[in-house]
């Protein structure tokens, strides 16, 4: 019985080695490729263990580093403001949703949850944003459209509120003369602050990622986020310099640059802080799934 | 002569219940104005993300002129479905959308099931979180990366797979971003790598949510692990399970547009085997322009989706009334 034990316990580790192995090699493959040397990826292909190691992938891409760093920039703006944003509006909808006797409390909700029933399709959204609201090539098309809340969201913060929140805590506020705005700041944010991390998590991941609201509201190059970007070179590699540069130095640039391992170098350098970040962050992100699993 | 008394009495009472309850919710409007204001940023912008488009879908029965306007357009009735119905692409597409998510539904739920129950039997707590970290890293990533990820593998000249069916197996190289046929399965594997772990873990949440004494009964009752997790664990996390497939089947004719359109890299030699209505949707809109027909198609998987949302949910209703969704 106990050694049946040891080697069933053995073979659900051997199991999951195989499952983290395959979780993390093609990440580990794209990182090799870009520090491979270019004429060994010509010889022997993409490799795990390259025959030679070079960074001439990362020296090009540093070299001119203004089209990066833009596309860094406007991720990075529309991440910032709006997770803010988008947290704010998702916490400020789902808490009075949470109290038991708002008036209109069925009415909102079934405004919020139809919205994940039926939807008017893309077209009318898109032309919604670019006819009526003229969004074509601004940043805020990549912030409002379709990103900002999450009816989903709202429903598991309510969720968290209605659940642990005490309504005799806000009661208890109230006759001390707190008015409702004061409450929610200073006792339900406050007290709320695993639901916030976790969906402030998941509206921060929504907006790193995004390049669905770039490719269709932007079409200028300066304005294109990162995503957005290493799409555009994965299908056309001569895109990262010629757009930056003039076209007697792109040529140039063009002859000497190595092709397959940039790619990959901008790959890493696009995804790199998500991976770096992803130690800290992956406990709450963890438990905000598990959270959301808990049917509310 | 009672009864004529007794009918102004009721009348009068009811009447004052009613001013009674109008008072009183007035009062309760005036208690929670400030609530209610909270709510009026997401309202709004739900009303202009979800709702106006909603009114959009008239673009459907029109004849879109952009000089008219939405409203000035001329009124087309059925033509544009008419002509998206009658080319066969209507079908095809509706087939690849359907056949994809019904793979990934059952084949997801299979490993994620899998992965939930073995990952529960791992007593160490710090080498489970491991496991558990390691298999939601491809679930954070965009579908660009993921597009650079499997074009390392398959791209034609340098990819991993040729060069290892050429080193191992002597096979010629293999030109997978030509060849529709692969798409099938390259998607299905892509989009279990993707989301597998994602799933298992919710699985395993609400395996870890069972109360221990029925394992301890179980235990000394002398069942089997086996059966510990047939009649114990299944039937206990069931309604999570019903839940979560309810939601994918209710989105069937939906698709992750990035898998079908960032993974293949919008390759036309794929299109046979890789085109979803919502791909088909983005191009004919972006590619050929053709608004109405693109408008159309979106409005019949809305309407089809919604459809498919109350029959999946009247069906666990009558099975189980609190697995629902609504």
């Amino acid at each position: 019985m106990q050694r049946k034990n040891i080697l069933n316990t053995s073979m659900i580790h051997l199991f999951f080695w195989i499952f983290t192995i395959v979780s993390l090699v093609p990440f580990a493959l794209i990182f090799m490729v870009s520090i491979t040397d270019e004429d060994s990826i010509a010889a022997n292909g993409y490799s795990l263990f390259p025959n030679k190691i070079s960074f001439a992938a990362y020296s090009f891409l540093f070299n001119d580093f203004s089209e990066i760093a833009r596309a860094y920039g406007v991720t990075i703006i529309a991440t910032v403001v709006g997770t803010t944003v988008s947290l704010l509006i998702t916490a400020l909808f789902a808490y009075p949703l949470s109290r038991q006797g708002l008036p209109f409390r069925r009415t909102l909700s079934f405004y919020i949850f139809f919205t994940m029933l039926f939807s008017g399709g893309m077209v009318p959204w898109y032309m919604t944003y670019v006819n009526m609201f003229d969004m074509k090539n601004t940043l805020i098309s990549m912030i409002v459209p379709n990103l900002l809340l999450s009816a989903f969201n709202v429903l598991l913060m309510r969720s968290f509120f209605a659940n642990s929140i005490p309504e005799s805590v806000i009661e208890s506020a109230t006759i001390d003369g707190a008015s409702e705005i004061k409450i929610f700041f200073k006792i339900v944010v406050p007290l709320s602050l695993p639901i916030m991390a976790t969906i402030g998590l998941f509206n921060t991941l929504s907006y790193w990622n995004d390049w669905y609201n770039c490719m269709l509201f932007i079409d200028k190059a300066e304005l294109y986020n990162i995503q957005y970007l290493m799409t555009k070179t994965l299908t056309n590699i001569q895109y990262l310099i010629m757009k930056s540069s003039s076209s007697a130095q792109a040529g140039d640039l063009l002859a000497k640059m190595p092709r397959e391992t940039v790619r990959m170098a901008l790959a890493i350098v696009g995804i790199a802080p998500l991976l770096f970040a992803y130690p800290f962050f992956q406990k709450y992100y963890i438990s905000g799934i598990t959270s959301g699993a808990v049917k509310g | 002569m009672k009864a004529a008394e007794t009918a102004p009495l009721l009348n009068k009472s009811a009447h004052q219940a009613v001013a009674k309850k109008q008072s009183q919710f007035i009062r309760s409007l005036k208690k929670y104005k400030l609530l209610l204001l909270m709510t009026l940023p997401g309202v709004v912008y739900l009303f202009i993300n979800n709702y106006i488009p909603m009114y959009g879908v008239i673009l459907a029965f029109k004849d879109l002129n952009y000089a008219k306007g939405i409203w000035g357009s001329d009124w087309v009735g059925l033509d544009n479905f008419k002509f998206l119905f009658n080319s066969d692409t209507a079908y095809v597409i509706t087939r690849n959308t359907f056949l994809y998510n019904f793979a990934f539904i059952i084949l997801n739920l299979v490993l994620a099931l899998f992965v939930a129950l073995t990952i529960n039997e791992i007593k160490d707590k710090v080498i489970s979180r491991f496991y558990q970290s390691t298999f939601l890293l491809p679930h954070i990533i965009s579908m660009v990366v993921v597009a650079y990820l499997v074009y390392s593998f398959l791209n034609a000249e340098s990819g991993l797979v040729n060069r290892l069916l050429a080193k191992w197996f002597h096979v010629d190289p293999i030109s997978w971003y030509s060849e529709a046929g692969y798409w099938p399965y390259i998607l299905i594997i892509v989009n279990a790598w993707k989301n597998v772990g994602y799933l298992s873990i919710i699985y395993f949440a609400s395996i870890i949510g069972i109360d221990k004494e029925f394992y301890e009964a179980a235990t000394i009752d002398g069942a089997s692990k086996w059966k510990q997790m047939t009649r114990i664990t299944l039937p206990l996390i069931a309604p999570i399970i019903t839940t979560m497939t309810l939601l994918s089947v209710s989105g069937i004719l939906r698709s992750d547009f990035g898998l079908f359109y960032q993974v293949p890299m919008n390759t036309g030699a794929l299109i046979p085997t890789t085109n979803t209505i919502d791909t088909f949707v983005y191009r004919a809109m972006v590619s050929s322009g053709d608004i109405g027909m693109s408008a159309a198609a979106g409005f019949y998987q809305s309407a089809a989706c919604f459809v498919l949302i109350l029959v999946a949910n009247w069906a666990v209703r009558r099975i189980n009334k609190q697995d629902a969704l609504f």
